[in-house]
């Protein structure tokens, strides 16, 4: 254990850098994952068609071949990034493509009445989209969210092998040095499990935020869109 | 320098070499994964005390910690304490168990979804508990569980390329040291991630099937 606490300012450097490649690849994921999610649900093919070839191939290969794809092989075709920068894109590039499907299941999973009393309103598409169903259709997002972020934060240990010096990276180098094996890889195992911990506590939290009813009654009462004037004649 | 059809085809060979591993792997783990999930589940659901809690435990520690940790952890650890097993031997168990974690949630909605009615009838029959799980319960649960662990078998099948960094020679360590050795690494990788790709797309079609066949008759 001593060697732990010996380390312990360079695990917390290693912590670090796992947190900061883990925040940026959420912030990816969602906008990835809301892009190509809605592009899914496009009436033009020209969205439809990308968006599905997009997540069939990132769901469909390996985050690891990503990863070194886009570290090594890229170079090759001219397009160089920084290793910090092609993890987060990868990060977010991969688990984006599961949460897009996450966007679309919970959107086409409303009620039809919901789309139907929309026609029936006259709201266009648009208004549709994001003063009904997305309102309602994201606390439905919000637990295979969070199973999709613990995923991305497990998944960051993979950057140490594109020598990204994370927390993996760092128990690697501890052991090279000292020959430490248990203590250290104990304690980081620890230390990934509290994140993912926190992390699911989290989701969990705004779960219970954003639930459309938190009391137990119906939902809805007030009309949603409430005033005149809110719908052009 | 640009894609090269020469050298994709010369190192094709190697490659699906690789790729044979890697399906021999996914196998042995899924393999390990089903028998232990469905201990894990059919513990947790007995509310054994202690017992049942330990598998809790064990199920959200496989799930929050990343594999890569858990294959160094095995690889590194484990021989000090005796236990020498080879890369692909620790690639096997680590990937299975840290699987089992999953499939133990899957069975575990399985089981959830029998009917209590089922239950029922079984006591009023008063069948022993094993005869209730074995006969009655399980085969019902398994059913309806098998295109959800199908998806667990793709899933599994391109994680275990993590693996490669124990030193399995599977698809990817095969890429890897292509690429190294030819300073190349544009057709190994795009190669590696065209065969995993076909294979999961397609077998994720036939798990679409599964679920048509395996949808619950009402």
């Amino acid at each position: 254990m001593s060697v732990v606490i010996e380390y312990a300012p360079l695990l917390g450097r290693g912590l670090l850098t796992t947190l900061l490649i883990t925040m940026l690849g959420i912030a990816l994921t969602l906008v990835v994952a809301f892009a190509a999610g809605l592009a899914r649900l496009s009436r033009f093919w020209l969205l439809r068609a990308p968006a599905y070839v997009f997540i069939e191939v990132f769901r469909g290969t390996s985050m690891i071949v990503q990863l070194f794809w886009f570290f090594y092989a890229l170079p090759f075709l001219g397009i160089e990034f920084t290793p910090i920068a092609a993890a987060v894109l990868v990060l977010g590039l991969n688990e984006g493509a599961y949460a897009a499907e996450v966007v679309r299941g919970a959107i086409v999973t409303r009620p039809t009445g919901q789309t139907e009393a929309c026609i029936a309103l006259g709201l266009s598409p648009a208004q549709r989209m994001r003063r009904v169903l997305l309102p309602q259709a994201i606390p439905a997002m919000l637990p295979p969210f969070g199973n999709v972020f613990v995923d991305l934060l497990k998944a960051t240990s993979l950057v140490s092998l594109v020598t990204i010096v994370d927390l993996t990276f760092t128990a690697q180098s501890i052991r090279n040095e000292t020959g430490e094996t248990t203590a250290i890889f104990t304690v980081i195992l620890v230390m990934y499990f509290i994140l993912a911990m926190a992390l699911s506590l989290l989701t969990r939290w705004l779960e219970g935020r954003f639930a459309i009813d938190r009391s137990g009654r119906p939902a809805l009462t007030k009309p949603v869109i409430g005033g005149q004037g809110a719908i052009p004649a | 320098m640009i894609w090269s059809n020469e050298f994709a085809l010369e190192i094709l060979p190697v490659l699906l070499r690789g790729l044979w591993v890697t399906v021999q792997l996914t196998l042995l783990g899924f393999l390990i994964s089903l028998v232990v999930g469905l201990v894990v589940a059919v513990v947790r659901f007995a509310k054994i005390p202690v017992l049942s809690q330990l598998c809790t435990l064990y199920v959200l520690f496989m799930r929050g910690t990343p594999l890569l940790v858990q294959a160094y952890f095995a690889f590194y650890v484990l021989p000090a304490y005796g236990v020498t097993l080879s890369s692909f031997a620790t690639g096997v168990v680590v990937i299975g168990l840290n699987y089992s974690a999953y499939t133990a949630e899957v069975y575990r909605s399985g089981i959830e979804g029998v009917a209590t009615g089922q239950w029922e009838a079984a006591t009023a029959l008063s069948l022993p508990p094993r005869s209730t799980w074995n006969r009655v319960v399980l085969p019902q649960a398994v059913r309806s569980v098998i295109p959800v662990l199908g998806n667990y078998l793709i899933q599994m099948f391109k994680d275990s390329a993590v693996l490669s960094a124990i030193g399995v020679i599977d698809l990817m360590r095969a890429a890897n040291t292509l690429g190294s050795s030819s300073f190349r690494y544009l057709e190994p990788f795009t190669l590696a991630g065209l065969l995993f790709l076909i294979i999961s797309y397609t077998a994720s079609i036939g798990v679409k099937r599964l679920e048509h066949r395996y949808a619950p008759a009402h």
